[in-house]
Parts: structure tokens; sequence; C-alpha cells
């Protein structure tokens, strides 16, 4: 299977074959990271917007892995500033680096980014929709907890409506025959375009607004925070923002082999106390996202094929 | 070879606005408007455009910009579609990919070639898999609408229309379509 030079901008340009051949890389670069594989090579990350773990896993993958670092997590600091297209920045930016990781307000840039560049591009999370390197960390830490992704019963509870992990994550885990409850107040549902891509797929899906009605059905719960910066009306922020709360009385209810993911930060939704049960993933997840973005960066540039 | 000249049997549209024979129980403003849109000597004949795509299919063309006379009827009856829009362009020959562009918001219209009043040649529409810089995407904070690039969508659904813009993955409906 040939990574060299490809982009990885959307989940949705992967084959499930694709994805299960990273996901075997994933595990082969956590068990036995080569720390040499990347010497010489230059990894830019341009970061328009903020972010914290995945601009810093990106840094601390390459670095692990004996590459070098260049790039800004302040779009002030740029070109764009006095004007410079996204294209020009790319086009330049492209003679100074082997491989780009770009993270940018506005949706549809790490495309054009990929169109610009001949080198590899990696999508860092383009405004609300997609962040395939997220979707690919959830998979495997899915797989690793779970042991498997077939067959899985997947829950997700927030918000479903612009929470872009749930979105690439449910495309993702269409590959695998799944069954999805999609828990979340009406105004924050999943947006029907997804089900009925769902429908043709045949894949069984609930939805509710009720935490507890499939609690006893759910292998692995996908948790999200409702995100306060979605609200133009603070009012209906505050309606929203602690309608879920994933605690010790909640966990009286699930499968005993239950785990619980969040992509992080979390505000208020799970509690702190679930933190040192069995249950919690989301930290495992979180480090999960190094050994996958080594993967990914040693498949684009062609060093592991 | 069907004969696009006034007076002659023609398709079922470009007949009902070319006729010269006028019913005397038709008002008087409706006369005037059959005689203004005449057949054309040279150009191309859009008919069967559904009633809410007509204008649309105006803009894909860019046919504000066009010198020749421009006819657009809206609104006419139709036996097969209720209502309809017929376009006619003198002077302007479609090609086969211009025809294609009007695909998404009019893909059962008929496109005729006419030379000397006759209809030369019958173009199919045919609808595209890509829609290339044809509509704008409705989602504010697209790459597209804030960098100068060419759109550019997939058709997902021809009926009812439903296409994905290439770059923010957005869905879009016939409703949400503006032209570039």
């Amino acid at each position: 299977m040939e990574f060299k030079n490809r982009d990885i901008i959307s989940i949705n340009d992967f084959s499930k074959e694709e994805l299960l051949y990273i996901l075997k890389v994933v595990k082969q670069m956590e068990l036995k990271p080569n720390s040499n594989l990347l010497k010489g090579k230059i990894l830019a990350t341009l970061f328009f917007e903020p972010s914290t773990r995945t601009r810093l896993s990106f840094t601390s993958s390459m670095k692990q892995l004996s590459g070098q670092v260049i790039g800004f997590s302040n779009a002030n600091v740029t070109s764009t500033q006095k004007g410079e297209s996204l294209w020009d920045t790319i086009k330049m930016i492209q003679q100074y680096a082997d491989v780009i990781v770009i993270r940018h307000p506005l949706e549809g840039s790490a495309r054009l980014a990929a169109e610009a560049a001949s080198v590899p591009v990696v999508n860092g999370g383009d405004g609300s929709n997609q962040h395939p390197t997220q979707t690919i960390l959830d998979m495997y830490t899915i797989q690793k907890t779970k042991g498997k992704l077939e067959g899985l019963h997947v829950g997700f509870v927030g918000d479903l409506k612009y929470g872009r992990t749930v979105h690439s994550l449910v495309m993702a885990l269409s590959h695998f025959n799944p069954t999805f409850y999609f828990i979340a107040p009406d105004e924050l549902q999943i947006p029907e375009n997804y089900l009925d891509e769902l429908f043709q797929k045949k894949i069984k899906y609930y939805k509710t607004s009720d935490l507890s009605r499939f609690s006893k059905e759910i292998d692995v719960l996908y948790v999200t925070r409702i995100q306060k910066e979605r609200f133009p009306d603070p009012v209906e922020y505050e309606k929203f923002k602690d309608v879920y709360k994933i605690d010790e009385a909640f966990l009286q209810h699930v499968k005993k082999d239950l785990k619980i993911m969040h992509p992080l930060p979390r505000v208020g939704e799970i509690d702190k106390s679930v933190d040192s049960t069995p249950h919690a993933a989301y930290f495992e997840q979180a480090a999960n996202g190094i050994p996958v973005r080594k993967a990914l960066l040693a498949l684009v540039l062609g060093k592991i094929k | 070879m069907a004969k696009h000249k006034k007076g002659k049997k023609r398709g079922k549209g470009s007949q009902r606005i070319k006729a010269k024979k006028v019913d005397p129980s038709v008002p008087s403003v409706e006369k005037k408007k059959e005689l203004s849109i005449s057949a054309i000597k040279e150009g191309t004949v859009l008919d069967h455009i559904p009633e809410d795509a007509t204008f649309k299919v105006a803009e894909i063309l860019h046919l504000g910009h066009h010198n020749g006379t421009v006819s657009v009827a809206a609104n006419l009856n139709s036996k097969s579609m209720g209502k309809k829009g017929i376009i006619k362009i003198e002077g302007k020959f479609l090609t086969q990919d211009e025809v294609n562009k009007i695909a998404i918001v009019a893909p059962d219209a008929t496109v005729n070639i006419i030379k000397n009043y006759e209809v030369k040649e019958k173009i199919k529409v045919k609808s595209p898999d890509v829609v290339d810089n044809v509509v704008k995407c409705s989602n504010p904070v697209c790459m597209t609408n804030n960098e100068q690039i060419n759109t550019k969508f997939y058709v997902v659904k021809k009926d009812p229309l439903k296409i994905r813009c290439h770059y923010c993955e957005r869905y879009m409906g016939k409703d949400d379509l503006e032209i570039v």
C-alpha cells in the first residue's frame, strides 16, 4: 500500500483497508519506535488558530523520530496579515519543509493547501470540517481497548451537530458494521446527511436525548463537550451545557467493560471520579496521538511502506 | 429535420411562444409578450427548463454578457411539466460543455442548435459527476468564499439534487444554489 507523498486531508479519502493498514503501522510505532526514522526531515507546523494537543503531539512525534520542526502557532506573525493568500503561503513554505501540518479556521483550507503543495500535507483541523489524525487515534484507541473494531455498539453523546470528531468517527467506523446510538438534545443532534449515509450503508442507529436509555447496550461511549463558541446566545448555551453528566452514579448502569472516550478538553461532562475507573479511556486516547502522528509522518514521507 | 420557422409546427414549447396566429381571447398584453419572443435565425433554444430554474440557467450561461438578443420566457404552461421556461440565444451556439453546466438545475432541458431557422442539432444535457466553478458554496466559512479559487462539487444524488463541496465537504441541495 503506497502512502508516500499522500495527503491526509479527510477520513473520507481512505478505504477500510487503508485505515486498517494505518492502524497496523501505528501499533508498530508504539511497540518498536525507530528513533532515527525521520532524521534529516523537516516538518512545518502551520497553526493559524490555537491548538495544544495537535501541535505539540506533532512536534513531539517528529522530534522523537529525530526530525526537525519549523512553523508558527500564531497567524499574526505571518504574511497572511499582509494579505498573502493561503495558496501563496503554501507555495513558499513547501520549499522549506518535507511535510506540512496545517490547522486553519476556514473549512477546505487543508484541501487547498494540499493542491498548492508538492510535499505531503496533513490536516490538523480545518474549521468544523475534518480532523483526520484525531479520528485515526480514536479508532486506534477503540481497537486497543476493545480488541476489535467490528460489530461494536458505539454511543455518541453531547454536541453531535457541530462536533467534527463525531462526524469523522461515525464515517470511519461505518466500515466496521457498528450499531450507533446518538444521544443529544434535538437542537444538537447529528445532521441528517450523516443519517442518510448510514441508511444507505444499512447501518443500524438510534437517536435519543436520554443518556440512560441505551446505557446497557453500549460498548464505547464517545463523549463530547458542548462547545460554548457555537452558541451566539449565551442563554442557549446555559440551557445545554450541563445536560449530560457522566459520573459514578451513571456507571452503575453500564456494561462492565464499557470504555468512555473524549477528544478533550472536557469541561464538566465527565466527572473526575470517573478518571480512576477502568471505564476511562480518554487519557490513553490522548496519549495515542503520539504513535498515530509518528506513523502518519513516517508513511507520507515514505519511510514505512 | 424539425423546422424552426414562424407558423410551422415545432417542439411543444417553442411553438407556443412563437405562434404567429393569435387567439383573440388572449388579452392584448399577452399577445405582445408572445410576439416579443420571436424565432431566431442562428443560435440556441433551450426548452423544458424547470419553472424555478429559468433565470439560474441564464446566469450559469452568463447570458447577461451576451451581445446578441436573448429572450427569456418563464412560467409558460407546459403539458408535461405544468410550468416551464424557454431561453433563446441569438448568435450563440452552445457547446456540450456549456450545456452540461446547466444539468444541475435543468437536467431534462432540451437544447436545439438553430441555423437558418432550422433545428440543425439537438444536444442532450448530460448530468456531470463533478460540477466545476458553476455554483458557489453556501458555507460562508468555506475556503472558496474566502480566497480566489474555483469551486468544485461532487454530485451525490441527482434527484433530488444533492452535491458535496470538494473543499469543505458540506452538502447542498437545489435551494442552496447560487451561481458563481
